[in-house]
């Protein structure tokens, strides 16, 4: 089927999973305040979102035998697109997998919290396939305003209301930036459209100083979305403060919706400045790696230290934008994937051992948990070794093919940087693994066993076997994400010309 | 070109004086013979009863937020209505679209009990 975008059915197809998931959300909250509160509720509205992500997976799936006439829609419907709905929508099912007890247990308004994971899905989705800046701050909107208050959904814990109107304020702040970076970027160019942006700076039309700041601003805008030092202050406070399954969720889904909007502005418009460009994300990455990985390893909390480690897993892909290249962009999209998956696996663990009060964070509070829990330990250690970049792992695959990247764009120091400090980052990630393995458990928590809910444990299972199959036989999916980003900087021919 | 915006950088100038100059200057002339009458905050000629800094309820807050979802919806219509016979099905549709979403957020407020005052 072919797209021209000449009958208005055309754009409903193009925007088939946002659609079904929008309408989903709605449900969700019309169910849930005409249903009696409960824990049956609860559990079943999560059921039910669970399924309407599955639907929108199956759209997204036969989205693939659609094919767009040109590049000049503002919401792409290319393969780059289709894998970024991917990584996204498993990243939200997970999370609500992950959820579904821990909303019960906690109490929370269950309607809300899954339609807002819904709506924030929308906004990553619409985010991650915009070919216009526009486009993508709406889609940004859409996201944030949903997990700032996914954030402080918890109103009567006080860490997490401190967490929403942290992340609120400095969101709020960061888009300001972005926003401004638009306007001059269309001040330099004449447009807001990715391709046209391109086509201008291809021919030498736009006004240099102001492409340059425009450039900048959005670099801000997108580091503080990717948390990048030194935007990254917001990230450990709201990270530690948010509902757990939030914190998963914002640390998978969201940055990896940032990433992919990063990745296609930055690849596609901005390609004809690379030489603008380069040096400023070259220092953030390498600043992003050094200090999250040495911040981590003396993290006592263990929502802090996964935190640290997400900032620098944000260095390492800042890695693929740098080198700018297509071995690279599908090293991030593979890592996309693998991220999502060890993140939210870790993550569930947290929420397992956390308990009631969410009162059990620190990491010394993992002693002997290995040998208490054997399945529960050995699925943590794969998962926290796997963060590591431990070969035979789906984080090991997607770390080689970054540095492939890096390499092929000779940026022979980001690739060493990108070593040591992954060197660096076994230290705090094995020693969960130690705490659990040669530490005995304190007299007083032993012999406690932890009930794994069926949820919980499809999420894990799932996270688990797909990061092992990532690590043993990464070919066909990094054949997959390779041909999603072949053709992605190309420039339809219908804008040729239409620059100022 | 930027030099058909002198014009409104002069206008910028002369107001930003203005309004400074009023500002500085009242403050820099005017006499201060300060009584307990004059320093009291100003009800409208009444005998303050309090402080200004109320705790406000809540509930305000609700009908102020559903407030400007209904007055973003007039932004929304009123351009559409106008157009409206230009514009043809498809802007009809999309608006319709537009009001039901709206509309559903409605039903949610009444359920959850957003419309109650007590």
């Amino acid at each position: 089927m072919e797209l021209d975008f000449s009958n208005q059915a055309h754009f409903i197809v193009a925007l088939a999973p946002e659609i079904i998931l929008s309408v989903w959300g709605i449900a969700i909250l019309l169910i849930g305040v005409s249903r009696p509160d409960g824990p049956r509720t609860s559990s079943d509205l999560g059921w039910l979102s669970v399924l309407g992500i599955l639907v929108a997976a199956l759209a997204n799936g036969w989205l693939y035998s659609v094919t767009e006439v040109g590049t000049d829609s503002m919401i792409a419907l290319d393969r780059f697109a289709l894998f970024s709905n991917w990584i996204l929508l498993s990243g939200a099912a997970l999370a609500v997998l992950i959820s579904l007890s821990y909303v019960q247990r906690q109490g929370l308004q269950a309607a809300e919290f899954y339609a807002l994971l819904i709506y924030s899905t929308v906004g990553l989705m619409i985010m991650a396939a915009a070919r216009d800046l526009i486009v993508i701050f709406l889609g940004l909107e859409i996201m944030s305003i949903a997990v700032y208050v996914l954030a402080a959904i918890n109103r009567r814990d006080p860490r997490s209301a401190e967490a929403g109107l942290k992340y609120f304020l400095l969101g709020a702040f960061s888009t300001g930036f972005f926003l401004y970076g638009i306007a001059l970027l269309y001040g330099a160019t004449g447009s807001t459209h990715i391709s046209a942006i391109a086509d201008s700076i291809a021919s030498g039309n736009a006004h240099g100083a102001l492409l340059v700041f425009g450039i900048a601003l959005l670099t801000v805008g997108f580091a503080f979305k990717v948390s990048a030092v030194p935007f990254h202050m917001w990230t450990p406070d709201v990270y530690e403060g948010a509902p757990t399954p939030v914190t998963a969720y914002m640390s998978v889904a969201v940055k990896a919706g940032a990433f992919l909007a990063f990745l296609r502005v930055f690849a596609v418009a901005f390609e004809g400045a690379y030489e603008s460009w380069w040096a400023i994300l070259w220092w953030l990455s390498v600043l992003t790696m050094v200090v999250a990985n040495f911040i981590a390893t003396v993290q006592v909390s263990i929502k802090r230290m996964l935190a640290y480690s997400g900032i620098a897993h944000a260095g390492y892909l800042m890695v693929a934008i740098v080198a700018a290249n297509e071995t690279a962009s599908a090293g991030l999209l593979f890592y996309l994937l693998t991220y999502t998956l060890m993140n939210i696996g870790a993550f569930a663990i947290v929420i397992l051992v956390s308990g009631q009060g969410e009162d059990r964070l620190q990491i010394e509070e993992y002693a002997g948990f290995g040998w208490s829990q054997p399945l529960l330990g050995v699925v943590f250690t794969v998962l926290l070794l796997s963060l590591a970049g431990f070969p035979g792992t789906g984080g090991f695959m997607a770390k080689v093919f970054l540095l492939q990247g890096a390499m092929e764009a000779n940026l022979v120091y980001l690739s060493v940087v990108l070593v040591l400090t992954t060197v660096a980052s076994y230290w705090y990630y094995l020693r969960v693994a130690w705490y659990m393995w040669m530490r005995d458990a304190p007299p007083d928590v032993a012999g406690e066993p932890i009930q794994v809910p069926f949820a919980m444990r499809l999420a894990l299972i799932t996270s688990v076997v797909l990061i092992v199959y990532l690590g043993i036989f990464p070919g066909a999916t990094l054949e997959l994400a390779r041909s999603s980003v072949s053709g992605l900087s190309a420039v339809g021919p219908g804008l040729i010309g239409l620059g100022p | 070109m930027s030099g058909s915006y002198i014009p409104l950088l002069i206008l910028f100038g002369v107001s930003l004086v203005n309004a400074l100059g009023m500002v500085v200057v009242s403050h820099i002339l005017s006499p201060r013979r300060p009584t307990p009458q004059k320093s009291m905050a100003y009800e409208s000629g009444m005998i303050p009863l309090g402080d200004t800094r109320l705790r406000f309820s809540v509930k305000f807050y609700m009908v102020a937020i559903s407030f400007i979802v209904f007055d973003l919806e007039t932004i929304f219509l009123i351009p559409w209505a106008v157009e409206m016979r230009e514009l043809g099905w498809s802007a009809f549709v999309a608006v319709s679209i537009f009001v039901a979403v709206l509309a559903f957020g409605l039903v949610y407020e009444w359920k959850k009990g957003g419309l109650e005052w007590d």
